[in-house]
């Protein structure tokens, strides 16, 4: 694993200005590295759905991104309610945003299934009261 | 299809890129859902939405929508112009209802960006496949 760059991004909850600021960031810079375009449309779909359900879900949150020659990972931590129910969460269709989040257009509860279609490898663990981890790993090859 | 095809179809002003008018567009793509977009449009497309909000240019950025039309005289404010030019997105605006204007541009031939799947096919929704 021979690590070639490492980033760590802070996102805070509730942040609706700045809300897709580090995904977008994350998407240039991942061009700028010379990234192939497949690769880097699955790693920011995947870092935008997951950014927005710290802003939305969450009181602050980290997005570490760590490329080496074979994969990108994305780690994404927040401090929050955490998820009771990881399936149900998982589920298409299941949401709890509010109204004020749908009329921006989030809130269709496929975030978190359309994270694990664009990973190769996912991970997530929550625990209630704490927060919520999402481990999120795209092949580069 | 030309985006300024697209552009003379459903009559549109222009509020950003106008030097990428001449781009090719594949596909057609309707949604006020931005997840929905994340996780059924493909590069490529024209996205029509009634939502005129920062997000929907990031949604745009991340999912390489070409271009965005705002549908129903809906118009952009200054803000989200400028992030649009900034990611190189054309925003466009007509006065015609979602509905129209997705018919218009699908009569004139433009793709969808989803995939049609019959009743009992046996080809189940993306959840599931992994
Ligand atoms: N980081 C998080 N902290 C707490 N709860 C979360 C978090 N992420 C997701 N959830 C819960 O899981 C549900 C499903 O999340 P998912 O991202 O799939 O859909 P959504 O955010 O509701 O809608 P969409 O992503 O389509 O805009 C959320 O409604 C929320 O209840
Ligand atoms: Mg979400």
């Amino acid at each position: 694993m021979n690590e070639v760059f490492s980033q760590t991004y802070e996102i805070r909850g509730n942040d609706f200005q700045n809300a897709g600021k580090v995904s977008t960031d994350i998407k240039t810079l991942l061009k700028q590295l010379g990234i192939r375009p497949e690769i880097i449309r699955k790693v920011a779909i995947a870092c935008y759905e997951a950014e927005m359900n710290i802003v939305m879900y969450a009181k602050i949150g980290t997005m570490r991104m760590d490329i080496d020659t074979e994969k990108i990972k994305i780690t994404v931590s927040d401090q929050g309610p955490g998820i009771a129910d990881i399936e149900l969460a998982m589920t298409e269709g299941y949401s709890t945003a509010t109204q004020e989040m749908r009329e921006m257009g989030f809130g269709a509860g496929m975030g978190l299934p359309n994270i694990k279609k664009n990973s190769d490898e996912f991970k997530i663990e929550s625990t209630l009261g704490i927060g919520t981890k999402l481990e999120i790993t795209i092949f580069i090859n | 299809m030309l985006l300024s095809e697209i552009a003379k179809i459903l009559s549109c002003e222009i509020f950003s890129c106008r030097e990428n008018l001449d781009c090719e567009i594949q596909y057609g793509c309707a949604s006020d859902l931005m997840s929905d977009v994340l996780a059924f449009s493909q590069p490529g497309a024209v996205l029509l939405t009634g939502l005129v909000n920062p997000q929907t240019i990031h949604t745009a950025y991340i999912s390489e929508i070409k271009a965005i039309v705002f549908v129903r005289g809906k118009k952009p404010q200054e803000d989200v112009t400028e992030l649009a030019e900034s990611k190189s997105i054309p925003l466009l605006s007509t006065n015609y209802s979602m509905y129209e204007a997705c018919g218009l541009l699908y009569k004139a031939g433009l793709e969808s960006t989803m995939e049609y799947i019959p009743p009992n096919s046996s080809k189940k929704s993306f959840n599931s496949s992994s």
